[in-house]
């Protein structure tokens, strides 16, 4: 197995050849405007000593913080058809009812509510109103909309009145992209709805990235398939992470903890990503990122992603130091390092200048930072050790002392021991763990569904071939599946013995 | 007569501070609060009267929504259904009511009457039945009265009314009401039996809408300002801290429509070394420290996340949560032996005697 990790970050594009399990090269180059360039030119720093000369290379995985930053910063999204099939339920709730306004203007290209939709147990809430449909897709072309959006009441359990309604609005609409919530996966119509909504206004971000990451390995004359990582650090092809682009978006700190996991050898383990700004905390089960249980909001809207349960403290390479009174962050002079730090010819006291003056670190000049002494520079490092201390004292779930994997660019800031932790991991190439994680990134396939009258086991089986079903159809090897999470969860108030089950299954990228 | 405006603000904090309230069950507040600020855009207001302020022959109708929180995540609750379910009440008793109080302060029913209020042009009236959340119909101060549970009416958005117009007992119109609710897709906007002013002001808990609406400013106080909210919780309500630790175990079973199980924590700071288990039918119902019950209904048990100081759910607590267990005084009416008959430890089936944290 041969693979090419390529992590595209804020400031640099990192990429790492990983052969029969172990990581041959890793490189950094800097991000481009046009991402192709970067890409193509952390793909020739990787070929240059060539490592890849005639060889055949079994993926090249890519993570991309694009998404989220376009919904964040509100650039280059999609005016966005919402239709939502179950009227006349919800109608004082519409589509974007709970977004921040200006996102919402920027997205909403119109609203149309017909009947249909389903009961939790199967009923039909209401018959799919068809003509209304293709009523509202009629009013959706003359105001020249492109992607749809389509939700339904209870679609994850039965989702044909969303599909049928797809039907209608290609036959009217025959570019139209379209987007139906049941794909989104969980219950809870307005978290479901808001997820398809964000992917729908992706629809031509997505695909223009795609084609760029698709443009550049060309390119570079390396053949192989492209997959895109997801936020739970699983991948897609990318024709699906076209489709879906909200599933890749938090994938940044899922590929750093996964490629912790990898590079240590630990599956179980408390990791702390130190990047020159935040330090991310995080804890590794079963070599997987655990997930936020909750709501997740991103650029202000509620949704419920599948993303890492994480802490982000303001600690990094880049952190501001104050040494009288003693402070370390929030503050951070962030990619300006190498201008503003005093050890580069600047003037704001960082942390990396305090690594410098003690022998850490051998970057810029140690004499610029020769005023430091010894007894200073310890009581830097010890403020540094106890800010990520109680940050891991958060996080962690069990009361015992577990590992931390200290990874990214100002690991060094972590010490070889700290309170409640049994050892601390620093890797190689950990500051490019990112990219590692990349590499090495699995398909998952999910099932989230409520089961009635079956039994506990007969439940978990059935929703346990379902999420089989769906990895296999997103690109794994079905002999390499393993289940990473089974959970179920009787419902109160339902008759019967309704209880929602929850399963995921992750395996190996089926050879192509 | 004085009523007061409920603003927007105001919303915003219930919507914090019934959560609390619904000692773990209830449902979240949300989607109402979602409804109420669509209504107040559109110019809507509602007013807030003090049950004081009834005349003793005027009449009020009593809202919730019944059913399953998890098919109110899929069917959104609409602000017209519940006001649809006051109107067929007062079209079937022929009165006009004085103003619309919550049957239960505690979670999502807490900002019913407000909805169905912003429509019919009426005050909510500052007093509810439970002063938090309970599973079952009997478990209210007007069960605890005797006073007649019937009729009430239910009402779906596809519509579907229905009125059940006699039953003897409480627990009759528990099973009949659910028996209908599950009809509907196990969701049903409800008005309860119609109560006079003289009854409200007997058999009412009052100031309840007021007290989640200053628990919640203060939660929400506290987190903008980065202070602790559960001190601030403390600050405008005579609760105590009965534990501070880490979820490590949740349980649950679905048992004749409950959620019931229980949930384990570790002990944190102070309470380090010390295990506590609390109980849970879709509430939180008895609370043990270390194998000894410390804390029981009526009594609210209030599970906090320790960092922003909003209640935890039995249906969404999970393992490895830092929470803040807290208890808040119990309305009076159930201290009384029938009040304990219908709320106390027994009535959730568990052989101990009720010691209140506050006696």
């Amino acid at each position: 197995m041969r693979r090419i990790g390529i992590d595209v970050g804020g400031t640099n594009t990192d990429a790492v050849l990983i052969e029969e399990g172990k990581v041959v090269r890793a490189v950094k180059a800097p991000t481009s405007e046009d991402v192709t360039t970067g890409i193509l030119d952390s793909l020739k720093s990787l070929g240059s000593t060539g490592v890849l000369a005639g060889k055949k290379i079994d993926g090249v995985m890519i993570g991309t913080t694009h998404f989220i930053n376009a919904v964040v910063q509100r650039r280059s999204l999609t005016k966005v058809a919402a239709l939502r099939l179950g009227m006349p339920a919800s109608a004082s709730l519409p589509p974007f009812c709970d977004w921040p306004e200006d996102l919402a203007a920027l997205v909403r290209g119109g609203v149309w509510m017909v009947e249909g939709g389903h009961e939790y147990d199967g009923r039909l809430f209401m018959p799919l109103d068809e003509a209304a449909v293709t009523g509202a897709v009629q009013e959706m072309k003359a105001a020249g909309l492109r992607s749809v959006a389509i939700s339904a009441i209870f679609s994850p359990l039965d989702p044909g009145h969303e599909r049928r309604a797809a039907e209608l609005v290609a036959a009217v609409i025959p570019d139209a992209v379209i987007t139906c919530s049941s794909d989104l996966g969980r219950i809870g119509l307005l978290e479901r709805e808001n997820a398809g909504l964000l992917n729908a206004a992706l629809a031509d971000l997505a695909r223009d990235t795609i084609a760029a990451f698709e443009t550049a390995i060309a390119d570079s004359g390396i053949a192989a398939p492209l997959f895109i990582t997801q936020n739970d650090g699983t991948v897609a092809e990318a024709g699906q992470a076209r489709r879906l682009p909200v599933y890749s978006f938090a994938s940044g700190a899922t590929n750093s903890m996964r490629g912790a996991a990898y590079l240590s050898g630990l599956a179980d383990a408390m990791v702390i990503d130190v990047g020159g700004t935040t330090a991310d905390v995080g804890q590794l089960k079963h070599g997987f990122p655990r997930e936020a249980n909750s709501v997740v909001k991103v650029g202000g809207v509620r949704t419920l992603f599948r993303m890492p349960d994480l802490l982000s403290i303001g600690l990094g390479g880049g952190s501001h130091v104050q040494l009288d009174p003693l402070k370390v962050g929030p503050v951070s002079v962030g990619y300006r390092l190498l201008k503003e730090g005093i050890a580069f010819g600047g003037r704001q006291l960082t942390t990396t200048d305090v690594a410098v003056a003690s022998g850490v670190l051998n970057l810029g000049d140690r004499k610029k930072v020769a005023h430091l002494d010894a007894a200073t520079c310890k009581k830097v490092f010890d403020e540094a050790a106890r800010l990520a201390e109680e940050a891991i004292d958060r996080m962690k779930t069990e009361a015992g002392d577990v590992p931390l994997i200290a990874v990214g660019g100002g690991a060094f800031l972590i010490p070889e021991k700290l309170p409640g932790v049994s050892r601390v991991v620093h890797v190689e190439h950990g500051d490019c763990a990112n990219a590692v994680g990349a590499a090495i990134a699995q398909v998952s396939g999910e099932c989230d569904q409520i089961f009635k009258d079956l039994s506990r086991t007969d439940a978990l089986a059935a929703a346990q071939g379902i999420a089989n079903d769906r990895a296999v159809a997103a690109g794994a090897a079905r002999a390499s599946l393993t289940t990473i999470e089974s959970e179920d969860m009787p419902l109160a108030y339902l008759p019967g013995n309704s209880v929602r089950v929850r399963v995921r299954v992750v395996g190996d990228v089926a050879a192509g | 007569m004085a009523l007061r405006d409920i603003t927007l603000e105001d919303i915003e904090s219930l919507a914090v501070g019934a959560w609390v309230l619904g000692t773990g069950g209830g449902g979240s507040p949300y989607l109402g609060l979602l409804n109420m600020r669509a209504l107040y855009k559109e110019g809507d207001r509602v007013q807030l009267m003090s049950s004081a302020d009834l005349a003793d022959d005027d009449w009020v109708g009593a809202v919730s929504n019944m059913g399953a929180p998890l098919v109110g995540q899929e069917r959104l609750t609409d602000s017209r259904t519940i006001a649809r379910a006051v109107a067929l009440m007062e079209e079937h008793v022929r009165v006009r009511f004085r103003g619309i109080m919550s049957l239960e302060i505690g979670g999502g029913n807490s900002i019913q009457p407000l909805m169905a209020a912003a429509h019919l042009k009426r005050p909510v009236i500052d007093s509810d039945m439970m002063g938090r959340a309970y599973p079952e119909a009997q478990m209210t101060s007007v069960a605890v009265g005797d006073l007649k549970p019937c009729p009430l009416t239910t009402v779906d958005v596809r519509g579907l009314e229905s009125v059940v117009e006699s039953v003897p007992t409480w627990k009759w119109m528990e099973r009949v009401s659910r028996k209908i609710c599950v009809e509907y897709g196990s969701i049903a906007s409800t008005c309860k039996a119609p109560r006079t002013g003289a009854e409200v002001k007997k058999w009412g808990i009052h100031g309840t809408t007021t007290k989640a609406i200053a628990i919640g400013a203060a939660v929400r106080e506290a987190q903008r300002k980065h202070e602790d909210p559960i001190a601030a919780i403390l600050s405008v309500e005579p609760g105590k801290v009965l534990y501070r630790g880490k979820v490590t175990d949740v349980e649950r079973r679905a048992t004749e429509g409950f959620l019931r199980g229980r949930t384990r924590f570790d002990g944190m700071d102070a309470f380090r070394g010390a295990a506590m288990e609390i109980n849970f039918q879709n509430e939180w119902i008895v609370a043990w420290l270390d194998g000894k019950p410390v804390a029981m209904s009526p009594d609210l048990i209030c599970v906090l996340d320790s960092i922003s100081g909003e209640a935890v759910g039995t249906e969404t607590i999970r393992y490895g949560q830092r929470v803040t267990v807290i208890a808040l005084p119990p309305p009076p009416v159930f201290l009384s032996a029938k009040g304990l008959q219908h709320v106390g430890p027994r009535a959730f089936g568990y052989d101990i005697e009720f010691k209140s944290v506050f006696a």
